[in-house]
């Protein structure tokens, strides 16, 4: 069956299965950038963004995201300059093996969204489904901090 | 002991000023494309071949079980499968996963498929089939008939069981198979009995550690195929891809010459990754089959089938004066290796040349017996031993510093290892054999001292919350704890790198040094980049493909800027040398007086330049033409330790045994920090990790064996809300012996922070733990115990 969606301001139609999860679907039509840690919602790698709120693509029904409008990291960058928050991350340190850092972005994209002037604990609590093991997530939610910051000044 | 070559030495702060690319914090050369979601991991890679087809696992439900038979006839006859591998029609050859140096210290007690299981995980057989789904399904129509053996599941109770896990005839290496013991070492300094004799005080304590994960976020994962020369193509997530092919070439039957191993970016590996847990089975498919084959662990199967820390029954014994002068230290470990031996001998080895290497004692005994069990099989996991060591060090010499009266950060000062001292047990604790005796050269214990006691207003905390703690049910706590560990394998590990230029003045450095997401990519440009006097943008690496790149033993045992970082120093001296010449001969001016700065040859008599590209554009086409190209290797007998001093404050809430960490310092002097920031990173990762096994992070097991808590919801981690504010410091040393100055940062975290925690928990609330992790039902039970 097809799927109409609009991804990364693209206007696509996937050919699905109705049993396919979105990350499937994803990364099948070259969408490499959502990662797979555990594939039962607890890791956060395969975050996207639905229609502005951060989900775990991994245990979404694709059929789900008919007409709707998704951002994968792919999406984060502006005519092939790096957002204000990609470029905190690479900047900051927030990067190691990086395989989170898709699912890192995407959580901290859609919190700044819906909350450009987050506290400490609102990136906290947006990145705790995000699980990374390489950085102790100090840098991660400093550049958050710094890129909300610097988000503003560019207003 | 060896002399220090290393003509790439920052010993000055005069030096230390002159760098322009290595001690920066220089943008990571792979950061652009990972934040763009355009890095590939080996599940991203499109493999030039018509058809993927897909393995998967059938792993044992039971602890110890001999395979009576194996029926796939129904999982034969699903369309899509191509068959059933297993004992009965894939060849046997004994081997170890450990992915270590030839020979190998690990005994050859595995075999990819036996017909007998020896843990809950273990392998039984593999479905090759043209999708994920038809292979799961297959895998559930595949009847096994098992005859049940007894299981040994506690350590205590390996010795000389009656029941013996590896009773096969062709392994090779194991210490003692009838009485389940993997691998055993004894060392000793002095007369630690007349030690013990001598002192004042003998004090006494058992340590024990649980079961941990290394958990990457990205699973094990290969995949393999015969490409159109007939070669076996291999892209795996590893640390160690030219021993991976090495191990696979044997494995499989063929000349390492017909295997290429590509690495291409590594989601995490902590360890785990250096061993060959799916690429030996991946490789064979394909080399059975002539297939294209994709094997990839799930989260659970990496829960029960990798790896994981060594568990160890620790007891410490010390001897000291009356004034705190330690006479004799005793580390006697148990070990479990789980059902078989990979890293058995190594890992232990390592908590006792770490952790006994750090007070100097006279007197040292160390004694460790690493046995079987019908668990999960350990490795490798960043720390490498010292994280069991360092608990059961710091913890017990905090509880000797109460016993006798003493400060214990002053105590710990006292008896502290000395720059100009030998490190004790380094000659007889080495690589699974004899090793080479260290001299301490450069230590930076006593400035990260002052800085965690500075952010945590030590003293004064201490004593206030000394009071505060005898009114309330939430207590405070403060705790301390130091490591040292180490950088590289000494006369082991090696590393190899090329460097050529191009006709616009950039360099190709290609290099055996595996990133497996440290970084190392980014600081071996830094340091290549340094030598040659050019930016580190004009680097472009390409490390770890068997076939391109040079040798390097892999990224283990924190060795890759230490070892890999000086060999493409040296490839890079090379090739400046060559730029030199050229340009000697094209200004027709003395090589001495000619320097290299910003990408260019200049004169110091005439004031002349000439940049690289014009160089490069002469050499490649204009007169005797050439290629500038260098090439370094690099091994060495030293192994300069890194020091850490990491300390934390603790809310302790005593009506429920709840803790909460406030806060967390971190400081290490890993000699001079290539890239800060990201030696900063590996500290705070460190930390994090360390903190899990300090709390929370624990395998558990049924009565049979079976891992109960195989998933992140019930395993868990630490996420952003668990972790304390936190500070970190590096205290840069000039170490002589690294490159620039350098030594290793990247395993030295992981040692601290459950002593640290230990320290505070006993702090705040008077009971001290004993076996990690320390949970709030442990603490609560244990301040029961005490009223
Ligand atoms: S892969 Fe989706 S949450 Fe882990
Ligand atoms: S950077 Fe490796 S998991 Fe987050």
């Amino acid at each position: 069956m097809k799927l109409n969606l609009k991804i990364n301001s693209e206007t696509k139609v996937f050919d699905i299965d109705i049993r396919d999860t979105l990350i499937d679907v994803l990364r099948a039509n070259g969408y490499t950038s959502v990662k797979h840690g555990c594939e039962t919602g607890e890791c956060g790698a395969c975050t996207v963004i639905i229609n502005g709120t951060a989900v775990n693509s991994c245990i979404y029904p694709a059929i789900k995201c008919e007409d709707a409008e998704l951002i994968t990291c792919e999406g984060l960058e502006k005519d092939g300059k790096l957002s204000i928050l990609q470029e905190k991350f690479v900047e900051m340190g927030a990067i190691q093996c990086g395989y989170c850092t898709p699912g890192m972005l995407l959580s901290a994209h859609a919190l700044l969204m819906r909350n450009p002037n987050p506290q400490l604990e609102d990136v906290k609590d947006a990145l705790s489904g995000n699980y990374c093991r390489c950085t102790g997530y100090v840098k991660p939610v400093d550049a958050v901090m710094a890129a909300a910051k610097a988000m503003k000044g560019a207003k | 002991m060896s002399e220090v070559i290393n003509e790439f030495k920052v010993n000055t702060e005069e030096l230390r000023k002159k760098l322009t690319e290595v001690g920066k914090n220089k943008r990571k050369v792979d950061g652009d494309k990972i934040a763009r979601g355009r890095a590939q991991y080996v599940d991203d890679i499109r493999i030039p071949v018509d058809k993927l087809y897909h393995a998967k696992i059938l792993h044992s439900p039971h602890a110890h079980a001999i395979i009576k038979k194996i029926d796939s006839s129904k999982a034969l006859l699903l369309e899509g499968v191509l068959g059933v591998f297993s004992h009965e029609n894939v060849p046997r050859v004994p081997y170890t996963t450990a992915g270590q140096n030839y020979p190998e210290p690990s005994p050859y007690d595995t075999f990819m498929f036996d017909s007998k299981v020896r843990y809950a995980g273990d392998r039984v057989c593999a479905v090759l089939a043209e999708t994920p789904e038809i292979a799961a399904h297959a895998i559930e129509l595949i009847k096994v008939d098992y005859e049940m053996l007894p299981a040994i599941l506690d350590m205590r109770e390996a010795v000389g069981n009656k029941t013996v896990i590896h009773d096969e005839r062709d392994s090779t290496g194991i210490f003692d198979k009838d009485k389940n013991i993997a691998a055993h070492v004894k060392a000793h300094m002095g007369d630690p009995e007349k030690g013990f004799k001598e002192a004042d005080h003998v004090f006494e304590n058992e340590y024990s550690v649980q079961y941990v994960q290394a958990a990457p976020v990205e699973p094990h994962i290969a995949v393999t195929y015969y490409d159109e020369n007939d070669r076996l193509i291999m892209y795996c997530s590893t640390q160690v891809p030219f021993h991976s092919r090495r191990i696979v070439a044997r494995v499989l039957g063929i000349p390492v010459q017909k295997i290429r191993v590509i690495k291409p970016r590594t989601g995490g590996s902590f360890g785990v990754k250096q061993e060959i847990l799916v690429e030996d089975l991946c490789a064979m498919l394909t080399h059975l089959t002539k297939k294209a084959v994709k094997l990839e662990y799930t989260r659970k199967e990496e829960f029960n089938s990798s790896r994981t820390r060594h568990p160890q029954i620790i007891t410490v014994k010390s001897g000291f004066k009356k004034d705190g002068t330690i006479v004799a230290l005793s580390m006697k470990l148990l070990a479990n290796t789980g059902a078989y031996g990979s890293h058995s001998l190594t890992v232990q080895c390592n908590t006792g040349s770490k952790a006994l290497c750090l007070y100097n004692t006279p007197n040292v005994n160390f004694e460790a017996t690493i046995v079987y069990t019908n668990l999960p099989v350990a490795g490798a996991l960043r720390g490498y031993g010292g994280p069991q060591g360092y608990f059961a060090l710091d913890s017990h010499f905090e509880e000797c510093a109460k016993k006798l009266k003493m400060d214990s950060i002053e105590l710990r000062r006292k008896n502290q290892v000395k720059v100009g001292e030998e490190l004790s047990l380094t000659k007889a604790l080495g690589e699974g054999r004899e090793g080479f005796m260290q001299i301490l050269r450069t230590c930076g214990m006593q400035e990260c001292v002052d800085k965690v006691v500075k952010d945590l207003d030590y003293y004064n905390k201490k004593k206030e919350y000394d009071e505060s703690n005898k009114k309330s049910h939430i207590k405070h706590g403060i705790g301390i704890a130091l490591a040292m560990h180490g950088s590289g394998i000494p006369g082991v590990d090696m590393g190899a790198a090329s460097i050529k230029i191009n006709d616009d003045g950039s360099f190709n450095l290609l290099c055996g040094a595996t990133d497996l997401g440290t970084g190392s990519d980014t600081i071996l440009s830094q340091i290549a980049a340094e030598v040659l006097q050019t930016e580190t943008s004009k680097i472009i690496i390409y490390s770890s493909d068997t076939d391109m790149t040079p040798f390097d033993v892999g990224a283990y045992a924190s060795s890759t800027t230490f070892i890999s970082g000086v060999a493409i120093a040296k490839a890079a001296a090379q090739c400046r040398e060559q730029i030199l010449k050229t340009a000697a001969h094209l200004l027709g001016e003395k090589l001495e007086d000619l320097y290299c700065e910003n990408s260019a040859v200049h004169s110091k008599k005439s004031k002349k330049s000439l940049s690289y590209q014009d160089i490069a554009l002469h050499t490649l086409y204009k007169e005797d033409q050439y290629q500038i190209i260098g090439t370094g290797s690099h091994i060495t007998y030293d192994c300069p330790p890194p020091f850490s001093a990491q300390g934390c404050e603790v809310e302790v809430d005593t009506e429920t045994g709840v803790i909460k960490l406030i806060k967390y310092s971190a400081a290490v002097d890993c000699g001079l920090a290539v890239n800060p920031v990201m030696a900063e990173g590996q500290i705070e990762g460190g930390v994090h990790m360390g903190l899990g096994y300090a709390l929370c992070e624990e395998m558990k097991f049924d009565a049979k064996g079976v891992m109960t808590n195989a998933s992140f919801l019930d395993y868990k981690l630490l996420s952003t809300l668990d972790m304390p504010e936190m500070k970190t410091h590096i205290v840069e040393t000039f170490e002589p012996t690294g490159p620039f100055g350098a030594k290793s940062v990247s395993e030295i975290p992981v040692d601290c922070p459950a002593p640290a925690v230990a320290n505070a928990v006993e702090h705040a609330c008077g009971v001290r733990i004993y076996d990690l992790p320390i949970t709030a039902e442990k603490l609560l039970n244990a301040l029961t115990d005490k009223k």
